[in-house]
């Protein structure tokens, strides 16, 4: 191991056990890592853009011969006219023209590509040779879309049928919760089983190159 | 004219997006339309540069007036600086320019940024654990049923858990996999889709038609 992978371990065992820190109580260590983190973030995303949309997007064409994108490139800057009280509205036309067009790739990718696969999906045939369990399985998800759908109608009071197609559509999206919150759970575990075994094996483990 | 402007805007780039759904990407409206999916990227991509310089102006005003706390802040200005200039620079100067393997961008995400990372997300393990102390007590049948369940998926995910799932008769694990996870889950699942996509395109359509218009703030 050498003195630079030495230094970079100990860097990462640093800001784990900064943050870590929090668990005990809030701290100026805690708080020197999260401000480092939030800078390092928006920095990490002021570079990530700048290359894959700034540079490779609109200024490569550009001088390429696609003098066309000029209009989203100012588009672009007067969304900085929001820093002038004044002339903040001008950012008005850059947003929406983005609301705009992801408004209309929404419209239809939404009802095409979501709402009626998912209803195609959803309605299947009983008797298709997979034999009862399968048969069984496409009722419970039939009923399990139609009353969760039932539970979030809100635009009448839940009293009658609705009322207990809503009841019943609350029992499967507490088993769906429980099932997402059980998976989340493990992930952050995990994550947490990850940072733990950095810091017993690769931190632990060069104290014995520097002592 | 400050609103005028922007709701016709909105109207033209969302018609245009819509009418080019019924039309093949090598007609001229298919062409537009693709035009106008690279400019709403790059207006998006300078949303994210606006993000930084405004996080930027923020802390810079607060180091300025000497406001409390005001040693983070300036903390967190130099390391937005300290990520975000290397990496807008050109490699060709020098390797330690752009976003390539050893750059300056590059070793501050492997080597803080990433792990940072990691160990803010580990750290909601431990909140979690308290969160579902409070949401697991089982007060009303309901919450029975949310409690079970996931208790059931948490053993089901490790193996000690799944062995000790496997010593009762009935084959726990598979019929988790079958009823709960690709049955009530999914059902719950597809239907918040569906809810929420309905919802989606009915907002679309308030924006493109101009009646919704809280995006542009007040003014």
């Amino acid at each position: 191991m050498s003195g630079i992978e030495i230094f970079e371990i100990w860097i990462m065992a640093f800001v784990t056990l900064a943050l870590f820190s929090f668990l005990y109580k809030d701290n100026p260590l805690y708080k020197i890592a999260e401000h480092v983190f939030a800078g390092l973030s928006a920095g990490y995303y002021f570079g990530l853009i700048w290359d894959t949309v700034i540079v490779t997007q609109l200024w490569q064409p550009m001088i390429g011969g696609k003098w066309e994108l000029i209009i989203p490139g100012i588009l672009g800057l007067l969304m900085f006219a929001r820093f002038w009280p004044k002339y903040s509205w001008v950012s008005r036309v850059s947003l929406a023209f983005y609301m705009g067009t992801a408004s209309g790739i929404f419209l239809t990718s939404q009802l095409h590509g979501l709402v009626l696969k998912q209803m195609q999906a959803t309605m299947l045939p009983l008797v298709n040779g997979d034999g009862f369990g399968a048969a069984a399985l496409a009722i419970i998800v039939v009923i399990g879309v139609i009353s969760t759908l039932a539970y979030f109608y809100f635009s009448k009071e839940h009293t009658g049928a609705l009322g207990v197609t809503a009841k019943v559509g609350i029992w499967f999206i507490m088993i769906s919760f429980g099932a997402h919150f059980g998976y989340t759970v493990m992930g952050r575990v995990s994550l947490l089983i990850g940072r733990v075994q950095f810091l017993a094996s690769d931190w632990i483990g060069s104290f014995s190159q520097i002592f | 004219m400050k609103t005028t402007i922007p709701v016709a805007v909105a109207f033209v780039a969302g018609v245009v997006l819509v009418v080019s759904f019924f039309f093949d990407e090598g007609t001229w409206v298919g062409g537009i339309s693709q035009e106008f999916k690279i400019w709403m990227t790059i207006v998006g991509g300078f949303t994210i540069l606006l993000g930084a310089v405004s996080i930027t102006r923020v802390n810079w005003s607060a180091v300025q007036r000497k406001k409390e706390g005001w040693p983070y802040k300036l903390l967190t200005l130099i390391s937005i600086f300290v990520m975000a200039i290397p990496s807008v620079l050109p490699n060709t100067w020098s390797p330690l320019f752009g976003r390539d393997v050893g750059s300056i961008y590059d070793w501050l995400f492997t080597y803080l940024d990433s792990p940072m990372m990691a160990t803010m997300f580990a750290t909601l393990a431990f909140y979690i654990a308290s969160a579902a102390y409070r949401a697991f007590r089982a007060r009303t049948a309901e919450s029975t049923v949310l409690l079970v369940t996931a208790t059931v998926v948490m053993l089901w995910r490790v193996p000690m858990g799944e062995a000790f799932l496997n010593m009762f008769p009935g084959d726990i694990p598979n019929w988790l996999n079958t009823y709960v996870m690709n049955g009530a889950n999914l059902a719950v699942q597809r239907g918040i889709i569906i809810g929420a996509a309905l919802g989606a395109a009915s907002m679309s359509l308030r924006i493109i038609l101009g009646i919704e218009r809280t995006y542009m703030g007040k003014g």
